[in-house]
Order: structure tokens, then sequence, then C-alpha cells
């Protein structure tokens, strides 16, 4: 691997201070599932890797009803899969942290690592945009809050400058009568980024749907908002034939690329299916 | 920017090695190569085969997406350390010969230290825990059938007679 000095910082001042003394020249690194590969393979070539993982003040899961989910920067992927209280509260980021890799790449990932990468394909970005998720950011300039849904600029770019480092992520209570869902869609079970990732949130009220927010993961720059299929589920019975309606105009407003994983075609088609399977889901979990 | 070497303890199988590392060697490298501990594979080098699975504080991790450095104060178990005396096996290993779970052998070490943490957790796994708990294990040979049954085998010899804990 390409050389590089490493340091240690216990206090997230001392790590923002290293961050703004290296500038370019250095990387965060939290479980370095991404990072150590980056730089094997020469994507990136940093003089200097900080770890964060010895700063106490970034670890910690909180988790209940009444305050929501609070996810600390060290907080790996798997501690998150194995609360049972994620899984009750929040069953659709549950449902994308068990996606992610391997146990043992899951028991070094961490969350907050996952949305800093920013990459398209990230199975948890969806589900927590979806969720109404915000980034705690410290930097030199102090700190400073931004929903994940404007954090994002392009793959693998967001709005942190430099120095600036994600503390934590919070994630509001539920709302009474909330459901949610994520679906991954791969060519296997295990062990593969998303060709298509599609995550609902809403809440029942009587026999319409409220506060919809769906979000596409893997085909666009950056997770993006169905807006359109959002508005039409908005006030309406998740019935057959508005599904049908809002899983082509998810289709309409996504911009997937042909890769190695998948056509573009094949993808848009996929998303029109996965986003009436993801409102049915998350509508079912509201009873 | 200098590649100074930083100085280490790690406890390897149960035994404290004070080592020097440059921080970009990682986990799998340094028992490689400085330790000797070859049972460890390297197969990918970037976390997709599973071939480099330690335990590191009991948890399983790929070596190969560890830095050296990040181990220091830490135990690490490979799978030489899995076995729980000099010319004893662990059930695992005994359940694998018997039935045929090897063939070339390069996914094993990762398999069996994988299968021990999934055991350490479950001790009466579904078929379904242990395809989804060696999930980030490939093995290009046997088609994971004689796999999973070797697992499932050692499952029944540790609840018939749990060996004492491994080194
Ligand atoms: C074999 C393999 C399979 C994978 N499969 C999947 C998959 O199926 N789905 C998926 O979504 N991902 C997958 N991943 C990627 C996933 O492991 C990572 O995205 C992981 O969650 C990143 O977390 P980390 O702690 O390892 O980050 P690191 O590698 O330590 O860091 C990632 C990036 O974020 C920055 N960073 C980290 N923490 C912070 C912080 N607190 N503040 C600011 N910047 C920060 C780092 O500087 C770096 O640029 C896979 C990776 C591997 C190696
Ligand atoms: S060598 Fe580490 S996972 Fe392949
Ligand atoms: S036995 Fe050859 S790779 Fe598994």
């Amino acid at each position: 691997m390409h050389p590089f000095a490493y340091f240690e910082p216990t206090t997230v001042d001392e790590a923002i201070a290293l961050l703004a003394r290296h500038g370019g020249d250095a990387q965060l690194m939290a479980g370095g599932t991404d990072l150590l590969v980056e730089i094997k393979e020469s994507l990136r070539r940093p003089a200097v890797v900080i770890n964060i993982k010895k700063v106490p003040d970034l670890g910690g899961l909180a988790c209940d009803e009444a305050h929501g989910l609070r996810i600390g920067a060290l907080v790996t992927v798997r501690a998150i899969e194995t609360s049972a209280a994620v899984s009750r509260l929040y069953p659709a980021i549950a449902e994308a942290v068990r996606e992610i890799g391997s146990i043992q790449i899951r028991n070094r990932a961490t969350l907050v690592g996952n949305v800093c990468r920013a990459s398209p394909s990230a199975d948890t970005l969806p589900p927590l945009i979806a969720a109404g998720t915000v980034a705690a950011i410290s930097g030199p300039g102090g700190a400073r809050s931004v929903p994940l849904g404007e954090f994002f600029t392009g793959p693998g770019r967001t709005v942190l400058t430099a120095g600036e480092i994600v503390t934590a992520i919070a994630l509001p209570p539920p709302a009474a009568q909330a459901g949610a869902s994520y679906i991954k869609h791969g060519r296997r079970r295990a062990m593969e980024l998303a060709t298509v990732g599609v995550a609902v949130s809403l809440r029942r009220d009587g026999d319409v749907c409220r506060d919809v927010r769906i979000v596409l993961g893997a085909v666009a720059p950056t997770p993006i908002r169905a807006t359109a299929a959002e508005m039409l589920l908005e006030g309406r019975a998740p019935d057959p034939a508005r599904l049908e309606e809002a899983g082509c105009a998810a289709q309409d407003q996504s911009r997937p690329i042909d890769n190695v994983r998948a056509s573009a075609a094949y993808r848009r088609a996929m998303v029109g299916v996965l986003t009436r399977r993801a409102i049915a889901a998350a509508w079912e979990r509201t009873t | 920017m200098t590649d100074g070497l930083h100085a280490i303890t790690v406890t390897i199988n149960g035994e404290a090695r004070p080592l020097r590392v440059a921080p970009s060697r990682t986990l799998l490298d340094v028992l490689r190569t400085e330790l000797g501990l070859t049972g460890t594979k390297k197969g990918c080098d970037v976390g997709d085969c599973g071939a480099c699975t330690v335990l590191l504080d009991g948890t399983p991790v790929n070596a190969c997406l560890v830095l050296a450095v990040e181990a220091d104060g830490a135990a690490v178990t490979t799978i030489e350390g899995i076995a729980p005396a000099a010319g004893q096996l662990h059930p695992l290993q005994q359940s694998f010969m018997d039935l045929g779970a090897s063939q070339c052998g390069f996914c094993t070490p990762g398999i069996i230290v994988m299968a021990k943490a999934l055991l350490d957790r479950h001790p009466d796994p579904s078929e379904e825990d242990i395809r989804f708990g060696l999930a980030g294990n490939i093995c290009r040979c046997t088609g994971y059938t004689k796999i999973i049954e070797a697992v499932k085998d050692a499952a029944r010899r540790l609840a018939a007679a749990p060996p004492p804990a491994g080194r």
C-alpha cells in the first residue's frame, strides 16, 4: 500500500486540527472499508491518514420512541443490524444495514462512513433520507446541522468543507402509524452493490397515505427523491392503480446509467417495480 | 511525509508480540510476513473473499482491511489459534476433514474462523443462519454444500462435548 503518516486523535478538536493542518493531503478513516480499498487501488494517495476510532465522543448508539435514533460516527453497521430497538422502530434502516457486504465488513464499516463516502449505490442513504435524517457536523468554523436530503452533491461529493467531520446522524422518532421499507435489487443475495435501491417512508391516516417520502438509490449521481410519485400518493389510498402510477412516475424521474452491474433501461424498469413493492411493504407495516 | 515505524504490541493466539510496523502495513501482511502465520490467506486483499478472516478481540474481520497499527493492544485469533491444544483439533476442523468440506483448502482457514465466530454466537444455527454468516467467504471448489454440512456437524459435536476454551 502507498505509504502514509498515521495519527490517532483522541478528541474531535484534535481531529479537526489535524485535518486543518494537513488539508487535502489528509483523509479521515473510520472503519477503513472504503478508504483502505481506495488506497490499495490507487484511487486515493493520502500522505496522512487520521484514524478517528480512538475519539470516545464519536461513539454511541441511542434508540427509543421518545428521542428517535442517534448514531455516532464510530457506530458500526453491525451494531445497528443487531440492535433490537432499531429493528423495531426503524425497519427500513435495519433492512438496509443487513444488505451491506459481509459480517466481517459490517463489523468494521460505520454507518456515518457509508454516508460520507457518498456512493450513489450506498444502501443506507435512501432509507436515511426517507426517514428525515440530519447530520451533525463539526469543523474549524464551529458546528452545524445538515439534512441528509441536502448533504450529497455528486458521486463521492458532499457539502462537507475542509476540516469538517460528521460527528453523528440523528433520525426523528417515527410518527404514529408510520411505515417504512427499503428494497435492494442486485444480481445475487449477498456481497453485491445495489443495482437499484428504493426506500419509502409514510404515515397511515385512515385509508390514505400522508408524509410520503420515496428515495431512489443507484439511479442518479446522488440518491434522489421521487417527488412526482410522492405527490401522486399524498392523501390517497395505495390501491393497485395508484401504485402503478407512482411506479411510472418514479421511473420517469430516475436518471440511471449503463454500467457493469446493469443497463440504464433495466434499472429504469426496476425502479417502477421496486417503487410499487416498497410502497406496499411500508403500508403493510403501518398496521 | 515520512513513513516512520510505530511500536505496537498485539496479543496473537494468546501470546503478546511486540512489533515495529509502518502504518500502511495491513494486519494480514504483518501476520503472514513478519510473524510467519501463513494460515491466514490473502485472496483478494480488498474485503471480497474472506480468506483473511481473523478474530479481532473476538470479532470476525477481514485482516486485509485492518491496519496493523490499529491492532495495538488488541487480541487477534488466527486459524493457528483455533485448535484447543497442540495435537488436537477444534470440532470444526475435525468436521471439515470428516465431511470433505475442503478441497484446495485456500478458503478453509477463513471459513473455519468465521464459522467459529458464528457458532460462538449461535450454537444451534439454521441452514439460513450459516449461509447468512458465511456470505463473505468465497469458495471456488466445494459448491458450499459440504461446508454447510460440516458447520452443522461441528455444532452437533460442540453441543455434545464443548471443548476447553481455544487459545
Ligand atoms: C467487500 C465490500 C463490500 C461492500 N458492500 C457494500 C454494500 O453492499 N452496500 C454498501 O452500501 N456499501 C458496501 N461497501 C462499502 C461500505 O463498507 C462502506 O461504505 C462503509 O460503510 C464506509 O464506512 P467506513 O467506516 O468503513 O468508512 P471509511 O472507509 O473509514 O471512510 C469512508 C470515507 O468517508 C470519510 N469519513 C468517514 N467517517 C467520516 C466522518 N465521521 N466525517 C467525515 N468523513 C468521514 C473518509 O474520509 C472516507 O473518505 C462494501 C465495502 C467492501 C469492502
Ligand atoms: S484477502 Fe481479505 S477479503 Fe480477500
Ligand atoms: S476449497 Fe478451494 S476455495 Fe474453497
